[in-house]
């Protein structure tokens, strides 16, 4: 009979709304990252580098960028003959059929994929940060203390702990209570949403909970295991990990990786994060392109100077373009004589020559000031930008937008365009 | 399928000096991120030909590195795939492969439990895109018996270091010389072939009955009065890396955006072995100009007019130009390197110099280096 001590449950599902355009048309954990990389390659390579081969994936919002992504896993050694990489989408069922309704009612509509490799522990993460961490050692935490459920924790600054969901524990880490964003913390360590359950005690309150709507680990999963008195430990890690969930903290995060000896260094040898990759050949500088302080993925020409950035792949900067403090996605073409501040441009946009993107002062959006904000300017995926526009800070373009879109040939700070697909 | 492929990479050149002591030249880096065996294998994988055997004997770890998994040129099929032949003792043979006939006949098994009409064979260290089922529409069209592609070399390149041919109008080759001292015809030898498998089989066999051992001198030259032997021009890019000058500028091509665009943008790709490296870094110091650059590189100092091959590190202050630097080198501070070909795994120490005078320099540095 098949057996696998622990499987992991990854949670891919949620459209991340607070990323804007980026993902209009693909969910968070398929957004890129760091230049060559998606969001979803960091718990995946966590997965395989911590010996755990059977992963389940689940999938809802725009899953189409994030199955091709995935494939059968032969990026991260995910095609296995037993277990590997299992894509799992909603489905239809003889009666009440449904759509993922909240996180744990994914993993409930799943049970049976689970009990197929009659796992000991099921590992369940979400697809949306990055960190490197190995999920053995906490497997080990979990055993030695007898754990049912094990909850990664962090320390957080203690003013920021109202905005996580907090553990308070003993002196043996075992945690006596939880609140969810408190308004006077009694203890400083987030839970980073990745947990350790013995299956069957999360079968059991998957079960027990299967009619409560909207199932959620944080809000019903884990006060049942408490209310039932499982012992629960929360396992603390110190290491680098970032939710980057709101515009700002993507972009930080992308920014820090271009420190000398970045606090999330990608060139460590023995715990490499996979990825899929579809362009190999080196990137070429031209004898005017400049480049400091930037990190670039393969088969990107460059012709123009880049400071401080993010490039992914097979781009083009044309010349005498200067690009500073932005992230530019895989095949996006930039044209001559542009200059970009801030700008988070996605993948396959095409940019005029002589476009200024993030010029002028900085003007709250119009439509959504929580989202676009920080001075940043975002384009969506696909967009066309017309030559000799300029745009404004704390704006966004989606979509292909021509020269009548641009009034006096500038989009102002703070305004939105969007032209295609679904609204944001 | 039609045709199943044989890619010779066996060999091994003097000319490539030291280069060639650590690895056969299919397993030279080239343009950054490729072998040279990528090419023959990417053209067989976009040909359609699935079954592919790579016959390897000098120094072949390099090599079976590369090719440890046969899925980045997607022959990880259940129909065909890609078959490694290193010599091996038999009952019946207990030698090297002696030549490249002798090489096929060691394997000839491979042959005749094949179906297929036709072998493309090809050489490991030539670097070119080509769709061989053209060839093929070409070979079967001249109803020839073996098709030999070839190119014709601008006047005044030295070829005595090829197969020179020389063809009637009707494309038959007519003379055909190896190595000529002084070269008749500035027509060359690609050493591209394609032939029907059961005639490769026959004469294979009838070869090595005459304790003969090489497929251009004992096969094509003595039967070409009598077989058949066709010239199939070559019009495109094509280059085999032999020496040291033909590997150093053969890199020095893809610095050349016509042939950057004809490899890596035009329809169908190169593929190589992934190596899962981060995006190349540029630190503060960093200055690059006209040089290729790849994955998981460190840039720290100035480089010029270069190939800088995967996963090295340049250090603060270091100037390079003119050169190539082949994979996982190590380049400490204040380093000057100018029109040298750095040997993979090096690490160079802090304030070096090396220059090639007259002509290109091999540097091969076996420091220790420290990795926390």
């Amino acid at each position: 009979m098949i057996k696998k001590e622990m499987i992991a449950m990854l949670l891919a599902g949620g459209q991340g709304s607070r990323l804007g355009v980026l993902t209009s048309k693909v969910a968070k954990p398929a957004v890129s990252f760091g230049g060559k990389y998606r969001i979803i390659d960091f718990p995946l390579s966590n997965c395989i580098n911590s010996g755990v081969d059977t992963v389940g994936v689940l999938t809802q919002y725009q899953p189409l960028r994030l199955n091709t992504h995935i494939g059968i896993g032969i990026p991260w050694d995910l095609d296995r003959n037993i277990g590997g990489v299992t894509v799992l989408p909603p489905y239809e069922k003889s009666e009440n059929s449904e759509w993922y309704t909240g996180t744990a009612n994914a993993i409930y509509q799943n049970i049976d994929y689970m009990d197929s490799f009659n796992p000991e522990y099921v590992l369940i993460l979400s697809g949306d940060h990055i960190y490197k961490m190995d999920y053995e050692v906490m497997l080990d935490f979990h055993k030695q203390n007898g754990s049912e459920c094990t909850i990664a924790v962090m320390p957080v600054p203690m003013e920021e702990a109202k905005r996580f969901g907090i553990m308070i524990t003993d002196e043996n880490k075992r945690i006596t209570d939880f609140e969810e964003k408190p308004e006077h913390p009694r203890s400083n360590l987030a839970s980073m949403g990745i947990y350790i359950f013995n299956w069957k005690t999360l079968k059991e309150a998957l079960i027990a909970k299967a009619d409560q709507p909207n199932l959620d680990f944080g809000k019903h999963v884990i006060p049942y295991c408490h209310e039932n008195g499982a012992p629960m430990f929360a396992y603390e890690f110190n290491g680098y990990w970032k939710d980057v969930g709101t515009l700002s903290s993507y972009w930080e995060a992308n920014m820090e990786l271009i420190d000398i000896v970045p606090e999330f260094n990608l060139y460590e040898e023995y715990w490499k994060i996979y990825t899929k990759s579809d362009i190999l050949p080196p990137q070429y500088i031209a004898p005017e392109g400049v480049i400091e302080r930037s990190i670039i993925g393969e088969g990107t020409e460059v012709f123009g100077e880049i400071y401080n950035s993010v490039i992914g792949c097979g781009v083009t900067i044309g010349k005498g373009t200067v690009i500073r403090d932005s992230i530019i996605m895989n095949n996006t073409v930039i044209g001559d004589g542009c200059e970009l501040n801030k700008a988070i441009v996605a993948e396959n946009v095409v940019v005029g020559d002589h476009v200024k993107l993030g010029v002028g002062e900085e003007v709250p959006n119009d439509t959504a000031p929580h989202i676009y904000n920080s001075g940043l300017v975002t384009i969506g995926e696909k967009s066309v930008i017309p030559a000799g526009v300029s745009v404004g800070k704390n704006s966004v373009v989606f979509g292909v937008t021509s020269a009548q879109d641009y009034p006096e040939g500038s989009l102002a700070g703070g305004k939105t365009l969007i032209k295609a697909g679904d609204e944001q | 399928m039609r045709a199943i492929g044989i890619i010779l990479a066996g060999g091994n050149n003097r000319r490539m000096k030291e280069l060639s002591q650590r690895r056969a030249i299919g397993a030279m880096p080239v343009a950054g991120s490729y072998r040279s065996i990528d090419f023959a294998l990417s053209n067989m994988s976009n040909s359609h030909i699935q079954k592919v055997g790579v016959l390897t004997q000098y120094n072949a770890r390099s090599l079976n590195e590369h090719l440890s998994s046969s899925k980045w040129w997607d022959f990880g099929r259940k129909q065909g795939g890609l078959f490694v032949f290193t010599p091996a003792v038999t009952a019946d043979n207990s030698s090297w492969y002696r030549g490249t006939a002798d090489a096929i006949y060691q394997n000839l098994s491979f042959l005749k439990n094949s179906h297929e009409p036709y072998v493309v064979i090809t050489s490991g260290d030539c670097i070119y895109k080509m769709d061989y089922n053209k060839v093929l529409e070409y070979h079967i069209e001249k109803k020839a018996d073996v098709t030999v592609v070839c190119k014709d070399m601008p006047d005044g390149t030295n070829v005595e270091r090829y197969g020179t041919l020389r063809m009637n109008e009707e494309s038959r080759i007519e003379e055909f010389e190896e190595k000529p001292i002084v070269a008749r015809s500035s027509t060359i030898s690609c050493g591209i072939y394609v032939i029907r498998r059961r005639l490769l089989i026959e004469m294979i066999e009838r070869c090595a009955m005459e304790d003969r051992y090489d497929f251009v001198k004992d096969i094509l030259i003595r039967y070409k009065n009598q077989k058949r032997i066709f010239g199939y021009k070559m019009k495109d890019y094509w280059r085999n890396i032999a020496t040291v000058e033909d590997y150093f500028a053969t890199n020095m091509d893809f610095l050349k955006p016509e042939i950057r665009s004809y490899f890596f943008k035009q329809y169908p790709d190169i593929y190589s072995k992934v190596d899962d490296l981060p995006p190349a870094k540029y630190n503060v110091g960093a200055k690059v100009s006209n040089s290729l650059i790849s994955s998981g590189c460190i840039v720290n100092g100035t480089v010029e007019d270069s190939v800088i091959f995967k996963k090295t590190f340049i250090g603060n202050n270091c100037y390079i130009k003119n050169s190539i630097i082949l994979n996982d080198v190590y380049i400490g501070d204040n380093t000057h390197i100018e029109n040298c070909i750095v040997e993979s795994r090096d690490t160079i120490r802090a304030n070096s110099y090396y220059k090639g005078e007259d002509g290109i320099r091999i540097v091969i540095e076996k420091n220790e280096r420290y990795i926390l």
